[in-house]
């Protein structure tokens, strides 16, 4: 056992999956003698050479064409988008083929490609490096989506994204890169299944639903609302599409009330979604209406005012009691 | 220190063996064996006339909108032959020709223009790939395939094909950059035939050729008479060799024309006259061949009648197949096959809603 950042969880993984699998191979801007960026494959070029630890040119597109097409050929690709923000130079190529080429070749050809891409505020960055965009790729037929929420959840659902057959697209919350370590094991940790979330804090009051670095502000949010005699149930969706309606829909038919946090912009964000979800799961349950609890409909401001975008434990409670007071 | 000219290699050159009447430079005409150039021939009269069916189904409304290959039969047949099966083929959505030496059927073709993903099914171990329709987009995958196969220690080549107008997309710099940078045993078949759409090949970019983008690269390019099945066999060739010997990628321009619709949903009057259509008819790609062929003795008019006939049966037979096929594909279920590697609960229900007549998504019990 050690204790672990995101950061290193997620070079384990990657380095486990290396070691197991000859054909994982990892692709990208300075992933391999800088170790990236973020420095998430430090060291894999030295494991792993620079066959498989390739770095490329300066261009997204040629990224996830050239992944497309390893992947076509029996190679499981794990490209890196440098930041989301700049993951939409490759988008048009996640979308045109990445998504539905076993689609449009009727189960011909698979990809099994892991677009891995940092995401989200709260590191005062520069412009186009804070944004949360996760429903650009929700929104994809054929593509999954998860989001790691710590170190562990990184570690083993990584693992289950390299091994699963279908592209998916693996959002690394950079705002928990280093925030807190956790125990990760040595030993190989059973994957965690892509489609299920899971229960982080059992409650009776109402369903919190959170993910990435939400699920650490909504859990501060779920202490400070116990103190007032509130039990919030908190859970963490890790995967956001496919979507485990069920488990929320199953939550909020024993409590009544949901809040949904993200700090994806308010306007047809993942809550839209999944109020229209606890609508048809829950309805003849629910004590009052689904809250959402996000980013505004603007941009992430310079990062002076990030901190006032992202939702944070006080908005959440407040949201919370407004919910429980309806 | 004084000015001077930056020296660098340039390698680009022109190519031209055919001409308009038929007539060769025989010193530079490639062996080929006799029957391949009569395969070759017939896989160009049959593109063509694949198309004038197709046109009258589409028409009649049994058929979808489809690209046209007329006037680019050489440039894509001189080409894809200089290939081995085991190579691989990349195209975007103009190649009929290329498709049918390689051997796709027409019924998948049709089935694929009438509307039906089912078209679209690639065998595992297939080397042809589905056509593209995001203009550039497939070179990458040309370019990731042969690297990936160096990885998992095998040497494979690829050939891919593009317009004039994707040479001005961000893909076609991308794709050959990583290619040469990679040294990827990739060749690079631009057809240019004037144009992308309405747009004419001088809109598209001021370089004098599109053969010399090559040199940014480092990268061998060369511009071809694309009408002159020779000329495009020898270069395509040359490009082939350079990939299995040198592990080298090539830009091969096929300087050709579109004698028809950009697709059956265009209209050309809008944008070029029937002069300058009539200047290119002058150098039909088969019919040039067509006379080569003639005057070697390879072919004479009865076997070409006999040949013409042969191929509207077997085109009137594969349209037989298709509407029967058709018939038997009526469901809603199939659009919800192969999203992912296992059917998701989620699609599960939408697929059942549907299957009963419902929207996809709706009430459930709480
Ligand atoms: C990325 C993209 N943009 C626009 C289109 C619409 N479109 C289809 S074909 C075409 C012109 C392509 O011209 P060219 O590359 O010269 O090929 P050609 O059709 O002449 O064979 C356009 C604009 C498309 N399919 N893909
Ligand atoms: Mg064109």
């Amino acid at each position: 056992m050690a204790e672990l950042t995101m950061v290193e969880a997620i070079n384990l993984a990657l380095a486990e999956e290396m070691r197991r699998d000859e054909r994982v191979v990892i692709l990208g801007e300075d992933v391999g003698v800088d170790g990236g960026i973020f420095r998430v494959t430090k060291d894999l070029i030295e494991e792993f050479g620079e066959e498989r630890v390739i770095d490329t040119p300066l261009a997204e597109s040629g990224i996830m064409g050239v992944s497309v097409g390893m992947a076509m050929r029996g190679l499981r690709p794990v490209p890196e988008m440098q930041f989301s923000g700049f993951s939409y130079l490759g988008f048009h190529q996640i979308e045109s083929h990445l998504s539905r080429m076993r689609w449009r070749t009727q189960g011909g050809r698979q990809v099994p490609v892991v677009v891995r891409m940092p995401y989200g505020a709260g590191v005062r960055a520069l412009e186009h490096h804070s944004e949360s965009r996760e429903v650009f790729y929700t929104h994809m037929p054929g593509i999954k989506l998860v989001v790691p929420s710590g170190p562990r959840a990184a570690r083993t659902l990584l693992v289950a994204a390299i091994r699963d057959p279908d592209p998916v697209v693996f959002f690394e919350p950079k705002a928990l890169y280093r925030a807190f370590r956790e125990e990760v094991s040595d030993e190989e940790d059973e994957p965690i299944t892509i489609g299920k979330a899971m229960i982080r804090r059992d409650g009776t009051d109402l369903t919190l639903v959170a993910y990435g670095a939400m699920l650490p502000r909504a859990m501060e949010a779920a202490k400070t609302l116990a103190d007032g005699g509130i039990e919030a149930e908190v859970i963490d969706l890790l995967t956001l599409s496919p979507l485990d309606h069920e488990a929320i829909a199953a939550s909020v038919r024993r409590t009544g009330r949901c809040v949904v946090v993200h700090e994806a912009p308010l306007s047809y964000g993942p809550g839209a979604e999944i109020a229209a979800r606890v609508m048809e799961g829950a309805f003849l349950k629910l004590q009052a209406p689904v809250m959402r609890v996000t980013g505004p409909d603007v941009n992430v401001p310079y990062f002076a005012r990030e901190q006032l975008y992202l939702p944070d434990a006080e908005r959440i409670a407040d949201a919370c009691r407004a919910t429980m007071n309806y | 220190m004084p000015r001077e000219p930056l020296q660098f290699e340039s390698r680009v050159e022109r190519l031209s063996i055919l001409d308009e009447d038929g007539k060769a430079d025989e010193e530079l005409v490639p062996e080929i064996p006799d029957d391949l150039l009569v395969r070759g021939y017939r896989t160009m009269v049959k593109a063509r006339r694949f198309d004038q069916r197709r046109l009258k189904l589409q028409r009649s409304g049994r058929i979808g909108t489809f690209a046209p290959v007329n006037g680019q039969e050489a440039a894509q047949v001189g080409t894809i032959s200089a290939l081995d099966e085991t190579d691989w083929f990349v195209p975007s959505y103009r190649e009929t020709a290329a498709h049918f030496w390689r051997g796709t059927d027409p019924k998948d073709i049709l089935l694929y223009d009438a509307g039906y993903n089912e078209g679209g099914a690639l065998a595992e171990d297939s080397r042809t790939l589905p056509l593209a329709v995001p203009v550039g987009t497939q070179m990458l995958h040309a370019v990731g395939i042969v690297h990936a196969a160096r990885l998992l220690g095998e040497e494979e080549i690829a050939m891919t094909y593009f317009g004039d107008g994707a040479t001005s997309q961000g893909d076609f710099h991308e794709a050959m950059n990583f290619a040469s940078v990679f040294d990827c045993p990739v060749v690079f078949v631009c057809q240019n035939n004037q144009y992308a759409i309405s747009v004419p090949r001088s809109r598209q970019t001021r370089s004098e050729t599109l053969a010399q983008k090559a040199i940014a690269y480092g990268v061998t390019g060369i511009q071809v008479d694309g009408n002159d099945i020779f000329a495009c066999h020898v270069a395509a060739r040359e490009a082939v060799d350079r990939a299995r010997n040198e592990s080298r990628p090539t830009l091969i321009e096929c300087v050709t024309y579109r004698l028809e619709m950009h697709t059956t949903a265009d209209d050309p009057s809008r944008y070029r006259d029937e002069e300058e259509v009539a200047k290119w008819r002058q150098r039909d790609p088969i019919e040039r061949f067509g006379k080569w062929l003639m005057a070697r003795g390879l072919v004479d008019d009865k076997g070409i009648e006999r040949m013409e006939e042969e191929i509207t049966d077997e085109i009137q037979a594969a349209w037989k197949a298709t509407e029967a096929r058709i018939e038997t594909l009526k469901d809603v279920g199939p659009m919800f096959d192969h999203v992912f590697a296992e059917l998701t609960p989620e699609l599960a229900r939408q697929r059942a809603r549907m299957q009963d007549g419902h929207s996809p998504g709706g009430w459930k019990d709480g």
